[in-house]
C-alpha cells in the first residue's frame, strides 16, 4: 500500500538550482526566444538571488537555469578566476546544483563571465554567459526606453554611428573602449557587455552559444553559434582592437594576448595575462606538468 | 523605391532625385482638429518646382500646423499629400511611420525657428549634418566630412568652425547649421519655419541673403512660414494667407502685397505698429 510519505517529496531547503521551476521555465522560454532573434533584447522577470543587483544577478539566473549535475562550471571576473566575486559565485553554483567547479576553459561546459571572453577558443558544446550591467546600446543617445525600442524596430542606429563620428572628429580615432556597439546577424545592434574591443571579434561566427543577461535591467539577449557579430565601423576607418600584441606577461612569459597593466613604484608598468586560467596553465606547463592548452583566438596579437 | 514595403535595414542612398515636370507638392482637402479647435479646414496647397511659397497669417491661423504636415511630423484627420518623388505615387499621409521618417530624411529639409528643435546642441555642427547623411545610409567617414563641408559651404558657414558645437554659436550661425543640415541631401522640398525670427536685423539680412543666393544658384523649392511680411515680400514668389485654419487668399507676392482682395489680407498688409 502506497503511503503518504512515498507520494510526497522529501523536504529540501531549496529547489534544485536555487530558482523555482516556474522561474526556470520562464527563463528558458525567454532564452529560446533570444536565440531565435539574435541580438534582440527580451524582457524577463528577474528574480531575487542571494546577491545584490549589479553583481551579476542576470548572469547568475541564466547559469542557474542551464546547470545540471553533470555540468562543469567556470566563473571569471574581469578575466580572473580567483577574484572574490568569481569564487563566491562559482561555489554557490556548485553548491545548489552539484555541478563540478573548474578554472580550465577547455574543461568547462558553462562559463559565466564578467567583462571578458576567455582567450582559448570555445567549442560548440560550451556556453558563455556574460553579465551585463547596461543592455541598451541606445541608452547614451535615447533615455526613453519606449523610444529606444521603437528605434530598434526601425533599425534606426544613425545616432550610434554619430557617436563614432564625433569621436573621430574630436580625437582622430574611435575611443569606444568597451560596450562597443555591434550589429548582430545584420539586424539588431547589441551592447556586447563591457568586454574590451579585443573580445568582440571572438563572438563573430563563434562555435559556442553566448547568452547575455542583465538582472537589474531585466533583459537578456543571445548570440547563437555561427552568427555574424560586426562592430559598427566606417568603411574607411577599420575596427581596431587594443594594441597588446607586443606586450609580454611578466609571470608566464606569454605574449600576444590581452594584458592587465600593473603599475610599479618606479613609475613603469608590468603586464600580466588578463585570462588568469590561461596564465595558470602556462605556469604549470613551464613547471613541467602535462597541461593541455587549447587553441587561442589570437596568436601573437593577430586574430 | 517602394516606401511602404522597404524593410528598415535597407537604405536607398542613390535613389533618383526630383523630377521637376509637375508640382513638387500637392495637398488637397487637409483638415485637422485639436480637440474642439479646428486647426486646418479643407486646405489646398500646390507648390511648383523652384518657387518659394510664403505662408502668412496671425498666430493660431494654422501655418505651423500645415508646415508640420508637410514635413510629415503630424498626420491630419483627413487629406491627401503628394510629393513629386520618383516611386512615391500614393498619399504620403497613408504611409507608415518608418516610411514617413525615411522620406523626410531623404527628400525634405526643414529649418526651425528654434534651433534646439532641429539640432543636437552638444554634438559638433558637422555631426549634425552627418546625422542626416547617416540616416540615409552613408557609412564612409571621408564622404561624411566632404559632404558636410559642401553643405556648410552652400549655407555660407565658416568651415573652420564646422566642428564647433551649435551651443557655442550665435543664433544666426545656428540657423546656418540648420540650413546646412537641411541641404545635405539636396532635398526636394525645403521648409522654413520662421527662420529669421529672434535674430537681429543685420543677421536676418545675412540669412535672407544666403537663402536668396541658394535660390539663385540651385532652384530649390521652398515653403516659408513667417510673421514678418517683409521677409515674405523679399523671398516669396507666391503667397497664401491663412486665417482660422483656412486659406483666405492666394496669389503672386506682388499681387497680395499691392492689391489685397480679402479684408483680412488688407488689414494684415496695412497693419503697422
Amino acid at each position: 500500500m502506497t503511503t503518504l510519505r512515498q507520494l510526497t517529496r522529501p523536504w529540501r531547503p531549496m529547489s534544485y538550482g536555487f530558482l523555482d521551476s516556474s522561474a526556470k521555465r520562464e527563463l528558458r522560454r525567454k532564452l529560446l526566444k533570444a536565440i531565435a532573434i539574435p541580438g534582440c533584447q527580451i524582457p524577463y522577470a528577474s528574480r531575487e538571488v542571494p546577491m545584490a543587483r549589479g553583481w551579476g544577478t542576470g548572469g547568475l539566473q541564466v547559469t542557474l537555469t542551464l546547470l545540471k549535475p553533470s555540468s562543469v562550471v567556470k566563473v571569471i571576473d574581469q578575466g580572473a578566476d580567483e577574484g572574490v566575486n568569481a569564487v563566491s559565485i562559482r561555489h554557490f553554483l556548485a553548491k545548489v546544483s552539484g555541478a563540478r567547479e573548474t578554472i580550465d576553459t577547455c574543461e568547462a561546459t558553462i562559463i559565466q563571465s564578467r567583462h571578458r571572453v576567455p582567450e582559448e577558443v570555445m567549442r560548440n558544446d560550451q556556453i558563455l554567459v556574460l553579465q551585463v550591467p547596461e543592455p541598451e546600446p541606445l541608452r547614451p543617445v535615447e533615455h526613453h526606453i519606449s523610444a529606444a525600442r521603437q528605434m530598434h524596430a526601425d533599425a534606426d542606429y544613425a545616432r550610434l554611428w554619430l557617436i563614432l563620428y564625433e569621436q573621430m572628429v574630436r580625437t582622430g580615432r574611435i575611443m569606444q573602449a568597451t560596450e562597443y556597439p555591434s550589429l548582430v546577424n545584420g539586424r539588431y545592434v547589441m551592447s556586447p557587455s563591457p568586454i574590451p574591443r579585443w573580445d568582440v571579434p571572438k563572438l563573430h561566427m563563434a562555435h559556442h552559444l553566448t547568452l547575455l543577461s542583465a538582472g537589474r535591467e531585466k533583459r537578456l539577449y543571445a548570440v547563437p553559434p555561427f552568427t555574424r557579430v560586426e562592430p559598427l565601423a566606417f568603411c574607411d576607418v577599420p575596427y581596431r582592437v587594443e594594441d597588446h600584441a607586443h606586450l609580454t606577461c611578466s609571470r608566464s612569459g606569454l605574449n600576444g594576448y590581452f594584458m592587465n597593466e600593473v603599475p610599479q613604484d618606479d613609475g613603469g608598468s608590468l603586464f600580466e595575462l588578463s585570462d588568469s586560467g590561461l596564465c595558470q596553465k602556462a605556469l604549470r606547463r613551464a613547471a613541467g606538468e602535462d597541461v593541455p592548452i587549447g587553441p587561442t583566438w589570437y596568436r601573437n596579437g593577430v586574430m | 523605391m517602394n516606401l511602404i514595403e522597404s524593410p528598415p535595414f535597407k537604405r536607398d542612398l542613390d535613389a533618383p532625385k526630383l523630377n521637376c515636370t509637375e508640382p513638387v507638392l500637392t495637398m488637397r482637402s487637409v483638415s485637422h482638429r485639436f480637440g474642439d479647435v479646428r486647426a486646418l479646414n479643407n486646405v489646398d496647397v500646390t507648390v511648383y518646382p523652384g518657387e518659394v511659397l510664403g505662408i502668412v497669417g496671425e498666430s493660431g491661423s494654422g501655418k505651423s500646423t500645415l508646415l508640420r504636415m508637410m514635413n510629415l511630423e503630424d498626420i491630419p484627420d483627413q487629406g491627401d499629400y503628394r510629393l513629386a518623388i520618383p516611386g512615391a505615387t500614393q498619399n504620403l499621409f497613408a504611409l507608415d511611420r518608418f516610411a514617413r521618417r525615411m522620406l523626410r530624411a531623404r527628400h525634405i529639409g526643414i529649418v526651425y525657428q528654434n534651433p534646439h528643435l532641429g539640432l543636437l546642441m552638444r554634438n559638433s555642427s558637422s555631426g549634425n549634418v552627418a546625422e542626416r547623411l547617416l540616416i540615409s545610409g552613408e557609412r564612409r567617414f571621408s564622404a561624411l566630412r566632404s559632404r558636410a563641408r559642401e553643405a556648410f559651404d552652400a549655407s555660407e558657414f565658416p568651415l573652420e568652425r564646422m566642428d564647433a558645437p551649435p551651443i557655442e554659436l550665435s543664433g544666426g550661425m545656428q540657423q546656418r547649421v540648420q540650413l546646412a543640415k537641411a541641404l545635405a541631401l539636396e532635398p526636394a522640398l525645403l521648409l522654413l519655419d520662421e527662420p529669421t525670427t529672434g535674430l537681429d536685423v543685420s543677421v536676418q539680412a545675412m540669412v535672407l541673403d544666403t537663402l536668396k543666393r541658394l535660390q539663385r544658384d540651385r532652384p530649390i523649392t521652398m515653403v516659408l512660414v513667417s510673421h514678418d511680411l517683409g521677409v515674405i515680400r523679399t523671398m516669396a514668389d507666391r503667397v497664401i494667407v491663412m486665417r482660422r485654419g483656412r486659406v483666405v487668399e492666394e496669389g503672386l507676392a506682388d499681387q497680395i502685397f499691392q492689391d489685397p482682395q480679402h479684408a483680412y489680407t488688407q488689414s494684415l498688409v496695412h497693419a503697422k505698429l
